[in-house]
């Protein structure tokens, strides 16, 4: 089974594994760009895009970009999310990403490496004249790890424009490149060939058809040069040649069913039917479902008849006849299935998707239809395109209906917050007025106290540093005074000395201790500081504290609402292009059954010729040799 | 008999020649159409994504209690990662059993967010197990204990494994 998919995968995964290829920086200096890569690494686009989006953003929108750490990283990252956008088929976004870096600032080989993939991205979406255009606007130094993609992209786009011998001339000298092993021959003999360089052109073909190499890719255009090969000579009847390069194709490839057919009619033209049945009876022992393998059912049992074994090609006949209409009635079921909707169901079934070639094993699914008769139209370009757009919906309807819950989750939080915080606030903001005044209040004293001890680092005040106790004795002593001189009366003179006396103690202490009790201020006016700081950073925690309670529940109702109404609309767009993409895979599909159905249908009516001309030449036989 | 002969002989040239030709009621200028819409919807989404994703980290993850545990492997190593495991002051708060392609993300460079939450601020215990299998096939089990300190704004622990040890790259 390998074989009949080998090549299927190979096309349904390279642009993802192609993008994957985008390298991680040697010294990752930015988390969420590595982030952002390791999502892309693993396909998984719509992440890999939205954060590097988010991350880009960000950075330019900071006041000193080159702070940031994406600034190291900031060139590729622009690349990278292009060629994020391109393999998550966003063509449109991944133009502009290009065209931005293209219009940027920027040194000639990054804007050319930009212009490159720009031309790239034209060129695959069929646009090849634009694609010229990109290309012939490249000049200057070019990065030389594109070098030799860039020249390949140019003759690709010179042979989808038919200027075949331009495409001619670059290919020429890639046929050395490294990477390009067998698609510069191949391209080379093909463009020689519509260039009108038959000989040419045939001459690359069969050196492509005859290349060593392990690699599966290179292995399949051997293949492929080999059938294209071939087939040509077949049709100009030089059947010894087609035959020699025929059986150079693997008989475990992607091609090997059409080259064993096309071997065995280049011996049966030549009237070499018992040749003929060799690779005819190999290929008659696959995959029913392989158009090659049919026609070879046909094929075995002319060979037989052929060489007048008329009793065993009327049996096979009989046989391929039976085995196409089982085929027939299982077409038929399969259409019945794909118009039923089974298909489309069967293709976003995550248990099958953790399968490489889970698109061909839809086959084991009940009521799926065949897949193995759709494997040539789920190789096909446009088929990819649109599975791969219905699955890309299907994963946004799904993200949708989780975002959805995820709203419905942070409204619940939000109540919740609202309905713990609102009565504990108003009591919190009391208390913490309360505080904040009397801090304030505090802080003016310390200011003030700060301000006087300057000021007496220039003029001396030790009155100022007298202790609480020696401001009430002297309090008390004024009072004394002013109570002994009340009405006029004269201080008895013992009296007065006495309290002479206790005002210069009073003074000789705080004079004397001046010095002691100003290094003392010094000291505690320190120690205050560091208590004014940690009051200070605790006020901060508190704000910030008080502010995010608030915020944990304010201010995102219009974002959820809007984001509602955005999801909303948005679903109702993915469930209205899932159903349009869908219908265009149903059709594409059973267009293709349908086809495949009226050719088995056209293989019933041979069959049938067949086996009734075996009957007929066996039963002549049979009567000639009893006449005789 | 040679019509017949001619018949399935012809059925050669349709057979190697011919391309699918599926879909004839379906145009280009319907596919290109529908994939311009395709392309549409995935912007409108990947516009609702950024728009979520602030609000879920200004709702869950505010920046003053912010914590978030990045995990990559270091450069040129080749060992089976199977599972992370990461405890925040003995709490086990992440625990992650790698895919094939998760793995392959890493080796190729990528850096995985295992971890986002919420801590106070001050010092904090951060303890990472790893289980996996060396280059030869053996069974290795390793566990490193970090400090980690929270302040004001978001912290970040970029943890770098190896075959050798775990450590945590400073930014």
């Amino acid at each position: 089974m390998n074989r009949l998919f080998v090549l299927l995968t190979i096309l349904i995964f390279s642009a993802s594994s192609a993008s994957a290829g985008t390298p991680a920086p040697k010294e990752l200096k930015d988390l969420h760009f590595g982030e952002a890569l390791y999502y892309a690494f693993q396909g998984d686009w719509f992440d890999a895009i939205s954060r590097l989006d988010t991350e880009l953003m960000q950075h330019h929108g900071v006041d000193e970009p080159e702070r940031d750490t994406l600034h190291y990283h900031v060139g590729q990252a622009e690349f990278d999310v292009g060629d994020f956008e391109l393999a998550y088929r966003m063509h449109q976004r991944a133009g502009r990403a290009f065209r931005a870096v293209i219009e940027g600032n920027v040194e000639e080989p990054v804007r050319n490496e930009a212009v490159f993939r720009l031309a790239r991205l034209y060129f695959q979406k069929d646009q090849p004249v634009n694609a010229q255009d990109a290309v012939g606007s490249i000049s200057g130094a070019v990065p030389s790890e594109i070098r030799n993609d860039l020249d390949f992209l140019r003759a690709q786009i010179h042979m989808a424009n038919g200027r075949f011998a331009e495409a001619a001339r670059i290919l020429r000298d890639l046929q050395d490149a490294k990477g390009l092993q067998g698609f510069a021959a191949y391209n080379l003999g093909i463009a020689l060939i519509k260039d009108g360089k038959e000989l040419e052109g045939r001459q690359y073909l069969d050196r492509t058809g005859q290349i060593n190499s392990n690699d599966e890719l290179t292995l399949a255009i051997k293949d492929k040069a080999n059938l294209v090969l071939g087939s040509k000579r077949l049709q100009e009847k030089n059947f010894e040649g087609a035959k020699q390069v025929l059986d150079r194709v693997r008989l475990n490839g992607p091609f090997s069913d059409r080259a064993l057919l096309g071997s065995g009619w280049a011996d049966a033209f030549q009237g070499r039917f018992e040749r003929a049945l060799v690779p005819w009876s190999t290929v008659v022992t696959r995959e029913v479902t392989d158009a090659s393998v049919q026609e070879a059912m046909l094929a075995v049992p002319y060979a037989y008849g052929k060489q007048n074994v008329n009793g065993k090609a009327a049996l096979m006949y009989g046989s391929a006849l039976e085995k196409f209409g089982a085929e027939v009635d299982k077409l038929g079921a399969s259409i019945e299935s794909i118009r039923e909707g089974h298909f489309l169901q069967a293709l976003v079934r995550e248990e099958v998707k953790q399968d490489a070639d889970w698109v061909v094993k839809l086959r084991e699914l009940p009521h799926t239809p065949e897949t193995y008769y759709l494997l040539d139209l789920m190789a096909s370009h446009d088929f990819q395109e649109s599975l791969k757009n219905y699955l890309d919906l299907e994963q946004l309807r799904t993200k949708l209906d989780s975002w959805e819950r995820d709203l419905d989750a942070f409204e619940e939080i939000i109540a919740q917050r609202r309905a713990y915080y609102e009565p504990l606030l108003p009591v919190i903001d009391r208390e913490f007025r309360r505080l904040d005044s009397q801090m304030r209040l505090r802080l003016e004293q310390r200011d003030r106290i700060e301000r006087r001890l300057k000021a007496m680092l220039v003029v001396p005040r030790p009155d100022y540093l007298a202790t609480a106790v020696e401001r009430i004795i002297s309090e008390q002593i004024a009072h004394l005074e002013r109570k002994l001189t009340a009405g006029g009366a004269a201080v008895p003179g013992d009296v007065e000395a006495r309290i002479a006396r206790l005002r210069g103690v009073l003074h000789w202490n705080i004079y004397t201790e001046y010095d002691r009790r100003f290094t003392e201020a010094h000291t505690h006016l320190r120690d205050l500081n560091g208590e004014v700081e940690r009051l200070k950073r605790q006020y901060a925690a508190f704000v910030r504290t008080r502010q995010a309670a608030t915020q944990s529940y304010e201010g995102h109702d219009d974002v959820i609402r809007r984001q509602r109404s955005l999801i909303r609309a948005a679903r109702e767009k993915v469930g209205e292009l899932m159903a349009r993409q869908g219908h265009m895979l149903e059709t594409m599909a059973v267009n293709e059954l349908t086809e495949r159905r009226e050719r088995l249908a056209e293989f019933q009516i041979k069959a049938r010729f067949g086996m009734a001309d075996s009957y007929d030449r066996a039963t002549r036989a049979q009567t000639q040799e009893k006449g005789e | 008999m040679f019509c017949r002969q001619r018949g399935v002989i012809l059925g050669i040239s349709v057979l190697l020649l011919s391309a699918a030709a599926y879909g004839q009621e379906i145009s280009k200028e319907q596919i290109k159409g529908l994939d311009e819409q395709v392309q549409e919807i995935k912007s409108d989404a990947l516009g609702i994504a950024a728009e979520l994703n602030q609000l879920e980290e200004k709702l869950l993850y505010p920046s003053n209690t912010q914590v978030a545990v990045f995990v990559s492997l270091a450069g040129g190593e080749t060992f089976r990662l199977d599972s992370v495991e990461i405890r925040l002051d003995g709490t086990p708060v992440a625990h992650h059993l790698y895919t094939f392609k998760e793995l392959e993300a890493l080796q190729h460079g990528g850096v995985q967010r295992i971890y986002t939450g919420n801590v106070r601020s001050g010092q904090h215990d951060l303890q990472v197990s790893v289980i996996g299998k060396t280059g030869g096939g053996a069974d290795f089990q390793k566990s490193e204990r970090f400090a980690v300190n929270k302040d004001v704004g978001p912290r970040i622990v970029e943890i770098s494994l190896a075959a050798q040890g775990i450590t945590r790259t400073e930014r």
